[in-house]
């Protein structure tokens, strides 16, 4: 017979057989609404587990009356929030939509995002075009300025960089992010070797698309002035990488990591698609000149499916400029936050390995059970947003998964298993 | 411990691992005395229910 634990082990071997046997390629770039037909008019995609505008935090409103705007629901910003607060959106989890999104994480219908297709699995994951820095919509901006922006990636970006990646065949990414662990980079607060590797690999195909020589001009100066361009890529990434691995009965293994801003979930692939939530923490960081503590908004964002895949915060050890960016302390003390994250995970990625820790594999398999034993909360690298709407980014840090989403997963996944105390 | 022993500790350099509260090794660390800090807490963070379940669970 078999007995519990020997399930569990089984079950887990599978998932992290499923993990690393993920095979993620860019393949295109289309409007959100050809990519997911369920997403309706008037349906706004958000980051983090499910919320409701009356517990919406100030940048992710800020956002959604900005979206509501771009795609010519409200006239202005007033009467798009007054929309939302009557109930005339419908809000769900860019997660419930094989999506995610940085930040406040707004997707809608006519936004383009990049495909990534798990070539091994089949499955196809979501996620939208990064703004660049400072004041964007992901960070809660959203003025004239914010929605040029975005009409600009839908008109122009978009449409080149999906026919470049068609002409192309697609990037391969597990090679880039192998490759840019050993140029600085964590894939969350630092892509500047990844960002620079992808607009290699597409500078060509692009100059093939027939776009205009200006615009072409534009497109490449964006991606290459965006050090953190390639972030949205990892991110749908995770998503292709984590999405086979969710439901398998018995498995202790994180599939997603999210937060909206005032909740922190997880999933559990044993317990289905069910979210565990937590308040969020606020990060601990540094701030750009003239901002504190005091402007900063909650831990926010989808971009946690990196970490869940091993990258980010679970990866310092191979993006030590990073730590001292971040506020993690010395480029020294980077190696243990990787060390710290090896006791809550089942393996490591023998694809993905740390020169600085003798190329040992990115911590691999996060396992609810390895959590709330240690007492050793997953540590995530993070922007920093500021609490008021419209304004933006105002630093970036470390924070903590809150242990309650962990004990509360462990205590429904033994009822799944029929254990109790 | 003897009387002989504890004065013949107390006599030399100490050389101190501290497991669990850091605070200990941080009032040594003020004082010059080496230090070594272990990171430790009770399992499941000494919730005695959590810690069986998790037992239970393969742990």
């Amino acid at each position: 017979m078999t007995t519990i634990r020997e399930t569990i082990d089984e079950a887990n071997a599978e998932a992290l057989r499923r993990m690393l046997a993920a095979d993620p390629v860019l393949v295109d770039v289309i409007p959100a609404g050809e990519a997911m037909p369920a997403l309706g008019d008037r349906t706004i995609l958000h980051a983090g587990p499910p919320i409701d505008w009356d517990r919406m935090c100030g940048p992710m409103r800020g956002a959604v009356a900005g979206i509501a705007v771009f795609e010519g629901w409200a006239p202005d910003l007033k009467i798009a929030a007054t929309m939302a607060a009557e109930g005339m959106f419908d809000f769900q989890p860019n997660h419930h939509f094989d999506a995610v999104g940085p930040m406040t994480g707004m997707t809608t219908m006519s936004q383009p995002v990049m495909v990534v297709e798990n070539r091994t699995f089949g499955n196809r994951a979501f996620c939208a075009i990064n703004e660049g820095l400072g004041k964007v919509m992901r960070f809660g901006g959203n003025d004239e300025e914010v929605r040029a922006r975005l009409r600009w990636l839908r008109d122009v970006l978009g449409p080149s960089l999906g026919q470049a990646l068609r002409l192309g065949g697609g990037i391969e990414l597990k090679n880039i992010i192998a490759r840019g662990l050993t140029m600085g980079d964590e894939m969350h607060q630092r892509n500047v070797g990844c960002s620079g590797l992808f607009l290699r690999s597409i500078a060509a195909p692009l100059a093939r698309t027939g776009t205009d020589h200006l615009d072409l001009a534009e497109i490449l100066g964006f991606v290459a002035g965006n050090d953190q361009f390639f972030l949205n890529v990892a991110m749908v990434m995770g998503k292709a990488i984590m999405d086979p691995v969710r439901d398998i009965d018995g498995s202790t293994i994180v599939t997603a990591m999210s937060r909206n801003g005032t909740d922190f979930g997880i999933r559990v692939s044993g317990t289905g698609d069910r979210w565990f939530t937590a308040p969020v923490e606020m990060p601990a960081g540094l701030y750009f000149p003239g901002f504190t503590e005091e402007d900063a908004n909650p831990d926010m964002g989808d971009s946690t499916i990196v970490e869940t895949i091993g990258l980010g915060g679970f990866a310092m050890a191979a993006a030590p400029a990073v730590a001292g960016f971040v506020g993690a302390g010395a480029a020294s003390e980077a190696a243990n936050y990787t060390k710290a994250m090896g006791e809550i995970t089942l393996s490591e990625n023998p694809e993905w390995t740390i020169p600085g820790l003798d190329y040992a594999g990115v911590p691999t398999g996060i396992d609810i059970r390895l959590v709330v034993e240690t007492g050793i909360a997953p540590t995530i690298n993070t922007g920093i947003a500021h609490k008021e709407p419209g304004i933006g980014q105002v630093g970036a840090g470390v924070v903590k998964a809150p242990m309650d989403c962990f004990k509360q997963a462990v205590f429904a996944f033994a009822q799944e298993m029929g254990v109790s105390a | 411990m003897s009387d002989q022993a504890h004065n013949g500790l107390l006599g030399k350099q100490l050389k101190v691992i501290n497991v669990g509260l850091d605070g200990f090794s941080k009032e040594l660390a003020d004082r010059d005395v080496p230090v070594v800090q272990v990171q430790w807490s009770p399992p499941a963070g000494g919730d005695p229910k959590l810690a069986e379940l998790l037992s239970k669970l393969g742990l």
